[in-house]
Parts: structure tokens; sequence; C-alpha cells
């Protein structure tokens, strides 16, 4: 194997490639060989750096120097300077904290001090497309230790860490899995749920653009503990580039014995496909995602029975979240009480967020739970941008809920969000400043669901449209007092009779608004008028039928 | 071995046709073939948002505005691109070059507003450089 001197890591995921990642790297390579480096210097592909609004980065290694951001027009000077005479650039070195420059503190050194990556060990770090250099950084030594363990004893190990699922609902993912190792049937599914559709969350992207082979681990290690022989990744169409890295994992795997027949020489198979969606938000939730593989319009089934006993095909099937898959070989390899190490009673190991809106540092990070909503936006993401006021956090996409600055020193863990009607949902943070209107954002919200119900049910079907209406009519200056009692009974109704949790979860910011923000709304409704000048007051008479009456 | 569905047969189908869409004909011919009747492949195509049953451009533009795109403005990128192409959400330009549509979350909150063309993303857009992007599209179809 070839020595090389200098490492140099440049992120290219999707939002890299789009700001020019791949020309960057072009450039840097013809570089590189025009001062006659290329023996001692190589350049990797790998997934996002962490940070995501600051253009394209590259780290060079052993320094840890972190340039970003880096355009075309810098690299021959990055050669020129840092790699051949050994200067840092200093003028393109990305500074942790505001107005430093950390020249030589490692980017693990900087992250240790508030994020704990343990799912994202790899992101970043290593060249997704290689298998290599994922079997390098111990990859796929977890799969090797549980086939060398009794199938009971896996789903043992996932039950003793007590890991809750990350898509939203947090259910236990080992008695999730002895439901289905359980169940008589010889045929039985793994399925991944990748289908990451929530407004405001990217946080899967991240695993599987920057590290595919951790989730494969994780799906082949379901796969042999509850006995089943086949896995789907059920991933979204638009999601083009985890689908190509994804692709070449599995064949990567296969030909190195890690999938397909007789995996390391035992008498367990596997196999894992990729199915893509085709555009629904429903088909995240997981009978309709199992609808959807079976070639059916994605509306969701009635439970129970629930998938672990009957469910692709109607027989026994484990659906499991992209971040709850990529927990499972740090379980495996490290051991239930170790994982039980981060993170606080009842809710052990790491999370990962996407943070958006109106912040400084916007991208996915990992925390450990139990730290505080204040620390992940004040300290994490850098505050709220431009020395603005904090209006609202809503947490765990639109179906999540909207916490206000008092509420905001609340831990992150499923027990101290309950305490405030909160939870992680799907992992995503969006900030909102003391410009943006709280019935904008509501409108915005019912609009969505109002689009993605799936019509399936009446509530549902008939209740976002009516919600939609009503917040629109306000949002313009039709809105009577009455409009506000009206949507929270409208509210509970959909919330206690929606068939699923879409209906159900749909109203859930629109009425956490008007509770915390009942003032901004009726200004809006007796004044016609918006605050923050955002809603425009442009309603007329007679638009449509008077929606109250219903 | 891999197993098609009726939804891989249908973005198969889509993909082929020129005009990206699932016809009256093709509808029939996959319903004879899949053995699945009729009215379950229409329902199917017309329930997921990437399928169409009417003709649409030879480049489809899906323009995010829920709720990170919508804080970043995406609703004056989504009044640039009407005006630009002269049509509303769901329309196809005279010259049959583009569709305009609007996506649910294309999960590139990070460098909202966001929109894809077919399937390239493009980020951080800017009303002013809508055309450009365009024109880019339309004349990268005709080499």
């Amino acid at each position: 194997m070839k020595i090389y001197r200098t490492h140099i890591l440049i992120a290219e995921d999707s939002k890299s490639i789009l700001e020019g990642a791949n020309e960057i790297k072009k450039v840097l390579v013809d570089e590189i060989h025009k001062k006659g480096l290329q023996n001692e210097i190589s350049v990797i592909p790998t997934g996002s750096l962490g940070f995501e609004d600051i253009g394209v980065a590259m780290a060079v290694y052993p320094e840890g120097i972190v340039y970003a951001p880096v355009k075309v027009e810098d690299v021959p000077e990055i050669v020129e300077e840092h790699l051949l005479k050994g200067r840092i650039v200093k003028r393109l070195v990305k500074s942790w904290e505001k107005g430093e420059v950390t020249v030589g503190v490692t980017r693990p050194e900087y992250i240790k001090g508030s994020q704990y990556r343990a799912i994202l060990r790899n992101v970043g770090l290593i060249n997704p497309e290689s298998i290599e250099e994922y079997i390098a950084k111990e990859g796929y030594v977890a799969l090797e230790k549980a086939l060398s363990m009794k199938p009971e004893e896996v789903v043992n190990q996932i039950k003793m860490s007590e890991l809750k699922g990350r898509g939203g609902a947090g259910f236990p993912t080992g008695l999730k899995w002895e439901f289905t190792a359980k169940a008589k049937d010889p045929e039985k599914y793994i399925i991944c749920n990748a289908d990451e559709g929530e407004p405001g969350t990217f946080k899967d992207r991240e695993i599987m653009e920057g590290d595919p082979h951790t989730l494969l681990e994780g799906m082949i290690i379901a796969g042999y503990a509850v006995g089943s022989g086949k896995a789907y990744i059920y991933i979204r169409g638009e999601y083009t580039l985890s689908i190509d890295r994804l692709e070449k994992a599995i064949s990567d795997a296969k030909n190195y014995g890690l999938l397909g027949k007789n995996i390391l020489g035992t008498d367990f198979s596997f196999d894992i496909e990729i199915k893509k969606g085709a555009g629904a938000y429903i088909c995240g939730e997981e009978t309709a995602l199992l609808d959807s593989i079976e070639g059916k319009r994605g509306e969701p089934r009635k439970k129970p029975p629930y998938p672990p006993t009957s469910g692709l095909w109607n027989k026994p099937t484990v659906i499991n979240n992209v971040e709850t898959l990529a927990n499972i070989p740090l379980i495996i390899i490290k051991g239930a009480e170790w994982y039980k190490s981060i993170g606080v009673p009842g809710t052990y190991g790491t999370k990962l967020f996407s943070l958006m809106g109106d912040i400084n540092w916007k991208g996915v990070i990992e925390i450990p739970f139990g730290i505080s909503l204040s620390k992940i936006v004040m300290d994490i993401a850098g505050g709220v941008a431009g020395n603005r006021k904090l209006k609202a956090v809503v947490l765990g996409g639109v179906s999540g809920s909207l916490i206000v600055p008092d509420e905001i020193d609340t831990p992150v863990d499923f027990n101290s969000l309950a305490h405030i009607e909160a939870g992680p949902g799907s992992g995503s943070i969006v900030v909102l400043d003391d410009t943006r209107c709280i019935v904008d954002v509501a409108k915005n919200i019912a609009y969505f669901f109002r689009h993605e119900s799936c019509g399936k049910c009446t509530p549902c079907r008939v209740g976002t449209e009516a919600m939609y209406k009503i917040v629109d009519k306000i949002c313009r200056g039709g809105g009577v007092e009455k409009d506000l009692d009206i949507l929270e009974k409208l509210s509970k109704d959909m919330q206690l009779t929606s068939f699923c949790g879409l209906g159900q979860a749909a109203p859930n910011i629109i009425v956490q608004s008007i509770k915390k923000f009942r003032e901004e709304w009726l200004t809006h409704i007796r004044e016609k008028k918006c605050p923050m000048n955002i809603c425009k007051m442009d309603w007329e008479e007679e638009q449509y039928e008077d929606v109250s009456e219903h | 071995m891999k197993q098609k569905s009726l939804i891989d047969v249908l973005h198969d189908t889509q993909e082929e046709e020129e005009k990206n869409y699932l016809s009256r004909n093709k509808m029939i011919e996959i319903a004879k073939t899949t053995k699945i009747s009729e009215t379950k492949v229409y329902g199917v195509s017309t329930f997921y948002t990437m399928f169409s049953v009417y003709p649409r451009g030879k480049h489809i533009i899906r323009v995010c505005r829920n709720l990170s795109c919508h804080l970043s403005d995406a609703e004056k990128i989504a009044e640039k691109l009407k005006e630009i192409l002269n049509v509303d959400f769901g329309e196809t330009t005279e010259d049959g070059e583009f569709t305009l549509e609007e996506s649910s979350c294309l999960g590139m909150c990070s460098v909202s507003p966001a929109m894809t063309i077919d399937d390239e993303p493009f980020g951080n857009l800017v009303v002013e450089n809508i055309s450009e992007i365009l024109l880019k599209v339309k004349e990268g179809s005709k080499k």
C-alpha cells in the first residue's frame, strides 16, 4: 500500500457538489500533478464536513486544517503555499469560533467540545465510495461479531441498550426486533425507512451520502437477529446521490462476501434491494410505506396487526429509520453498557439534528441526548443570525412542536421534552427570529398538509383543507375571532379521529402557535394587520364559501 | 432476484416517454402485462407526485416552498419562475420545454431556497439567476 505524507479530504455531498466541489477537486488534482506532488499527497472525496453553509470545504491531514469556503481560484495558492511550502493559508482557514482562527486545532478536538460523533464518526473522514476505507475504520467488525453470537443474543444486546427508534415515535428497537424474531413465519423482511420527507429534515441523507456501509451493516445485523433473508431500503426518488452511493456500497459488499449468499462463510444469506419512492410524504408512515413497496397507492393500513408480526406482503417485518440502524454496529462492537453511558436515563445514545432557519451555522449535528435546546441553538448553531432575538423553534419538523424562548432550556431527551408536549420528532430544528410572522408560518405548514394528506380518511382529508382555508383567511385579513375556536376544535377532532399519524400531527404547530402567540393571531383578526408586515391583507369577501359553517 | 413493483414499472415507462408522462394507452398496456386492473394502475399513477397522466415538458422543474425554503424567500423564486415561463404550477410552457411543479421538501434545506430540474439540484437560488439557469438547461438538452 502506498503511503502519502498528506491526505486531503474534500467534501462531496449533494450540497458541496452543488457549490462546485467536483470542479475544485479536478483543479486540485491538476495542480498537485503540476507541482509533482502526486506521490506525496492523496486527494480523497468524503461526506459532509459538518457545516453546511460554508461552501466547499476541504480538510488537510495530519495537520487537521479545514479550508472553507474554497473557490477554484484559491486552489493554486493552497497547493503552492501549504502543500509545497508548508505554510498554512490563514485567510482561508475556517475559524470555529467567532473572530478566532484556531490554526492547529484539529476538527475532532473542536467537535469534542459540544458534539459527540458516534453515528457520524466516519462522515467527513472516509471516502464513502470505498468499502476498504470503511473496513479500515473497523467496518463490518460488528457484523463478524454478531455472526459469532446467537441471534437471540444480538436481539438481547439491542434490548439492553434501550435504543429507541429515531424516526419520530421512539419505539424501543429491541422490542420490535423481538416480535419479528419470535414470529414463526420462515419469510421475514427488514425495511430501512429512508423516505426522509419531513420539511426541514436532512440528517439521514448525511449518513447515506457520507457513510453508506454503516447503514448496510446495521441492516445485515438486523436480518441475522430476526431471521430475515431480504431487506429493502425505501428511499425518496429525489435523493439521487444517496441512491448512487448505496447502490455502489451494496455491490461492493457483495463482492467482499459481506452481503449475498453465505455471508462470511456462515450459512446466513441476506440481500438488500433499493426501492425508489415516487413523491408522497405519507409514505414515511410505515404501513403506507409497505403498500408503496408492494406497488400500491401509499395509504396507511389499519393497526393492529403491526408490521413486526404482519408487514410486507403480510409477512413479519422490521421497519427501522436510517439513523436507528446506523446505531446498531456501535452497540454490537462496544456493548449495551457502553451505549448507556451516553445520553441520560430513559434516552440513551446520540441524536442527529438538522439545523436550519435564522441561525449562524446550519447543518447536521450529532449530540448526546440530554443537552439543552438552548445549547444547541445558542452554542452549536452559533446563536440567532444577525444578533436578532429568538422567537420560536420548530422542533421535529412541521408535524412536531413549537418551542418558545421560555422553554428553550429544556433538555433534549424523550422524557424532558414530553413535559412540554414535544419530542425530538424527525430530528429537525428550524429557528425563527423575531422578524417572522407566526401566522405566516402556520399558513405554510397548513398548506403543506393540505397537499400531502393522502385522502384515505375524512378527518384528515377534509380537516387539512378546512384548516388551510381558515388560516389563509386570517392571514389575509378576513378572519373573525370565532375562527380561532374553530381551529382549536377542528384540531382536537383531527388529533383524535384521524386514521394515521399524518392527520393526528398535522394541527400540532398550528394549535400550539395559537396557544403561545394568541396576541399575534388576534392582531391579524382585529386590526387586519400583520405586525411583521409579512402577510398581505388582500382578503375579499366571499372569496370562497364560509368554511366555518362546516 | 429483483422483483419489479408497479411503481418501478411506472417509473421506467415514464422515463422512456418523451413527454414525461403516462399515457392512457401505456397504462392500459401495463395493466395487461402486470395483470393489475386498469383502475388500480390509474389509481397509483395519480397518487404519486412524480407521475403524471398528462403530457409534460422536456424538463420538469420542481420547486420547494416548504418551511425552510419559505423562510428563505422561496415565494419570490416561484413567482419569478411563473413570470419567466409564463405558466402556473402544473402547466407546461408553450414550446414544450418546461413543466413547472411544486414539490414537497427536497431535503436541501441547508442551501434553501432550492429546486430540481429533472435530476439536477439547484440551491441558494436568487431571483436574478433564474433565467440563466433555465437557459443553460435548455441549451444543454439541445446537444
